[in-house]
């Protein structure tokens, strides 16, 4: 008895099953939605992060984008760099545009034990919402406010608050320069640069546009606006607006000749392998990096400075660095 | 006991100071008047440094239709113009005045006697009240002259006098009840005359017996004007919610109140037109309350603009050791001092001392969808939701779910059980979600215009 039941059960499903099968064939073929197959193929090679770092809604769109325009003017993919936009350009056939590999900077060094606190903040822990209140706990109205809009933002596990000094801190093997720590923080404090040869690059990790007086007396390693940086530069590459100096990195030769006049400190190189002589001994605080494990093992320099290498097998590697920063998420 | 009937809390009234009478505060050696002492574009000064100005002559003018006159509230020269940072630290345009003396311009009445006759028609009333700079006392701050002039197409039916002063701790409108009672009156009427309104209502909460008693004894004496009691509950001196509970009426999402015919005036702001219409006096000067369980004393002063909040401390024997929080106006809705030398502006209502116990903020839970804040919103919103779609970013949904309408009264906060910060989020939303409203508005403007522009060419 229990046999024919499971054998008419079998029948009955198998049937069903198969007929259901005929259904959605020959509804995917008719409904099926006609795609130009070079968006497939170029999709295919992007690193699907889905970040919208390049300002597309996610990967999909930046492939439609680029197949709909025939060319590569205005599109480029942050996460992948220059390696993916090349495959990316010999899918479509056309010459790919090369784009010097960026990464985030935290331009504040406002440490608790460098710009005392003024007040104690008890709103929602939210820079926008502190932003929107006042202008901080601190002395300073343009520095950090230290409440992690910018980590809350990243996908690529980034950037992460030290303990010590309060302030964020970049891991470049995992900064993408998607930009999205750059659009949450209510202060522009954050600034996509060029990462430079070997990492190496020279900028005013400050934001304070108070005359001299005022900033120093707010913080101790602020920039004062001083002019001895864009004395020292020869290469023109240092401005001074409303009191504070601004590196142009497509100027700047990593002389650090300007390290060496800043009176303060605000000035900052970072990624070269000597110190510099004369540099006034500062106290080193550890690095987020060094405290919390590295998530991706650190990648060797490439040839185009980017941190991915250029071979064929990129897009494994991509996907791979992704994966790593999902499990650590979950 | 009429009320409104949607939302509202109970927080504990704590009106402390509601014996001290009202004091004269010593005029102070250095006046900061700040420009922006209003909703709305930031007043332009007319004087230099080196001027020599007296008490209520005008040093910046209103720097576009939304925007108010400024006068200073001392005599003395000009020291400087230059911004100074205000109680967010922001900084904010002032005028320095260095104070020589107490020299009053002549036109001012500065006689004691209530003058009760109205001469001036309705538009010289309301050119009177903007050449004097009148603003809102109620909080806000929004141009007096701008709501005496309603939209074409509206017209106001009666005028709504707040004298609700819902706010625990502040006391300095009650004390104007008790002591100015007929300013008050006088007031309504000239602000009726100007609105060309007969009926006039005004609303006092039940937890003062004594300012109701005081203002119904006037009630024969100004025909139209009526004192009406309501039933304690915050934020009653909200304008809508007050409409709703003295009237019955809903301003409709996103509506003002004239369109349902109701002008609605604080009880500060009615002395103020009074003031400027009948004695010539422009703004320059408010009550403002001096309060906090840890203070020694409890002041109310009548207090000259500018005066900076570090001096008003100093002068009742400086901040108490136990004192944890300083906040500009009252502890539902008011602003937190983080930087104590700004100078006080027109419609600083009250300094209010809290310690260390009353403003720990518990620690912040999950949500439990309880819906406690959906009970208290008088606005009828889901603050729960809104700081959702906040936390995304979601400015479509936050339009939709009506997140402009928010008041701002703290309620939701004030209730929820998980301590979670709403107000916080839900102000962040309000502002960006307006911004985008506005941007939207003025895009269909200048499309508008191009229109026009091209049926015009094309004809």
């Amino acid at each position: 008895m229990s046999t024919i039941i499971i054998i008419w059960t079998i029948v009955s499903l198998t049937v069903l099953g198969l007929l259901l099968a005929v259904i959605l064939y020959y509804v995917a073929q008719k409904f099926k939605v006609e795609e130009n197959p070079k968006i497939g193929e170029v999709d295919a090679v992007l690193p699907q992060a889905n970040c919208g770092g390049c300002g597309f809604a996610g990967c999909h769109a930046f492939a439609e984008s680029c197949v709909k325009q025939g060319n590569l003017e205005g599109h480029f993919c942050t996460v992948g760099g220059n390696a993916v936009m090349k495959l990316v350009a010999e899918k479509m056939g056309v010459e790919a545009v090369e784009q010097a590999p960026q990464v985030a900077v935290v331009r504040c060094q406002g440490s608790p034990d460098k710009r005392k606190k003024t007040n104690d903040y008890g709103g929602a822990s939210s820079c926008k919402v502190k932003a929107t209140l006042y202008t901080g706990d601190t002395g300073c109205k343009y520095g950090c406010l230290g409440e992690g809009d910018c980590v809350d933002a990243c996908n690529f596990d980034a950037i992460h608050m030290n303990d010590q000094t309060g302030l964020p801190e970049v891991t470049e093997e995992n900064c993408t320069a998607c930009g999205a720590c750059v659009k949450a923080c209510p202060l522009d404090i954050i600034e996509l640069r060029n990462k430079g040869p070997k990492g190496r690059r020279v900028y005013v990790a400050c934001k304070n546009e108070d005359k001299g007086g005022i900033a120093k007396k707010s913080c101790s390693i602020a920039c004062i606006g001083c002019g001895l940086c864009e004395k020292a530069c020869k290469f023109g590459a240092i401005t001074i607006v409303n009191n504070l100096a601004y590196v142009d990195f497509n100027k700047c030769k990593l002389c650090r000749q300007c390290v060496i006049v800043c009176p303060t400190g605000a000035m900052t190189a970072v990624n070269f392998p000597t110190p510099l002589p004369n540099k006034k001994e500062t106290i080193k605080v550890p690095k987020a990096s060094e405290i919390t494990k590295p998530v991706v093992p650190p990648i060797k320099d490439t040839v185009d400075g980017s941190n991915i290498a250029v071979d064929s097998s990129v897009k494994v590697e991509v996907n791979k660095e992704i994966k790593t920063v999902k499990k650590v998420e979950e | 006991m009429k009320t409104f009937n949607i939302g509202g809390a109970h927080p504990s009234d704590n009106k402390i100071s509601k014996d001290a009478t009202i004091e004269d505060f010593p005029i102070v050696n250095k006046a900061y008047i700040t420009m922006a002492q209003h909703i709305g574009a930031p007043a332009k000064p007319i004087v230099a440094v080196g001027d020599y100005v007296k008490v209520g002559q005008k040093i910046a003018e209103a720097g576009g239709f939304i925007s108010a006159n400024i006068h200073s509230s001392v005599s003395g020269k000009v020291q400087a113009i230059k911004p100074v940072a205000d109680l967010a630290g922001r900084p904010v345009n002032t005028i320095i005045i260095d104070v020589d003396g107490d020299e009053w311009m002549d036109s001012i009445d500065r006689s004691p006697e209530i003058n009760n006759n109205i001469t001036l028609s309705s538009k010289e009333i309301i050119d009177k009240v903007k050449e004097c700079g009148v603003v809102g006392m109620g909080g806000a701050s929004f141009p007096t002259n701008v709501k005496l002039s309603p939209p074409p197409g509206n017209k106001a039916e009666f005028l709504l006098i707040n004298c609700a002063e819902c706010e625990p701790y502040l006391t300095s409108d009650y004390r104007l009840m008790l002591e100015q009672p007929e300013q008050i009156f006088v007031g309504a009427a000239v602000i009726m005359k100007a609105l060309n309104v007969d009926v006039c209502k005004i609303g006092v909460e039940d937890n003062k017996p004594d300012a109701i008693a005081k203002l119904k004894s006037f009630e024969s004496k100004y025909t139209g004007i009526q004192v009406v009691t309501l039933e304690k509950k915050y934020p009653q001196g909200g304008e809508k919610q007050l409409i709703q509970a003295m009237t019955g009426r809903y301003v409709g999402s996103g509506k003002l109140p004239i369109s349902v015919g109701a002008v609605v005036q604080n009880c500060a702001t009615a002395i103020a037109v009074y003031e400027a219409v009948q004695k010539n006096k422009p703004l320059f000067e408010g009550v403002i309350t001096v309060t906090g369980d840890c203070l020694p004393v409890q002041k109310n002063f009548r207090l000259r603009v500018g005066t900076p909040m570090n001096e008003i401390m100093d002068y009742i024997g400086g901040v108490p050791e136990q004192a944890a929080k300083l906040i500009s106006g009252g502890p539902m809705m008011g602003k937190a001092i983080a930087n104590l030398n700004a100078p006080t502006v027109k419609a600083s209502s009250a300094i209010l001392v809290l310690t260390a116990e009353q403003t720990v903020r518990k620690e912040e839970s999950n949500c439990i969808r309880c819906g406690k804040c959906i009970e208290a919103c008088p606005m009828g919103l889901e603050p729960y939701l809104l700081i959702r779609y906040t936390k995304k970013n979601n400015l479509e949904e936050l339009e939709k779910n009506e997140v402009y309408d928010c008041i701002e009264c703290g309620c939701c906060l004030y209730t929820c059980p998980a301590n979670i910060p709403l107000l916080d989020y839900i102000r962040v939303a309000k502002a960006d979600v307006m911004g985008v409203m506005r941007g939207r508005a003025a895009a269909q403007k200048a499309a508008a215009q191009k229109n026009s522009e091209n049926n015009k060419k094309e004809k």
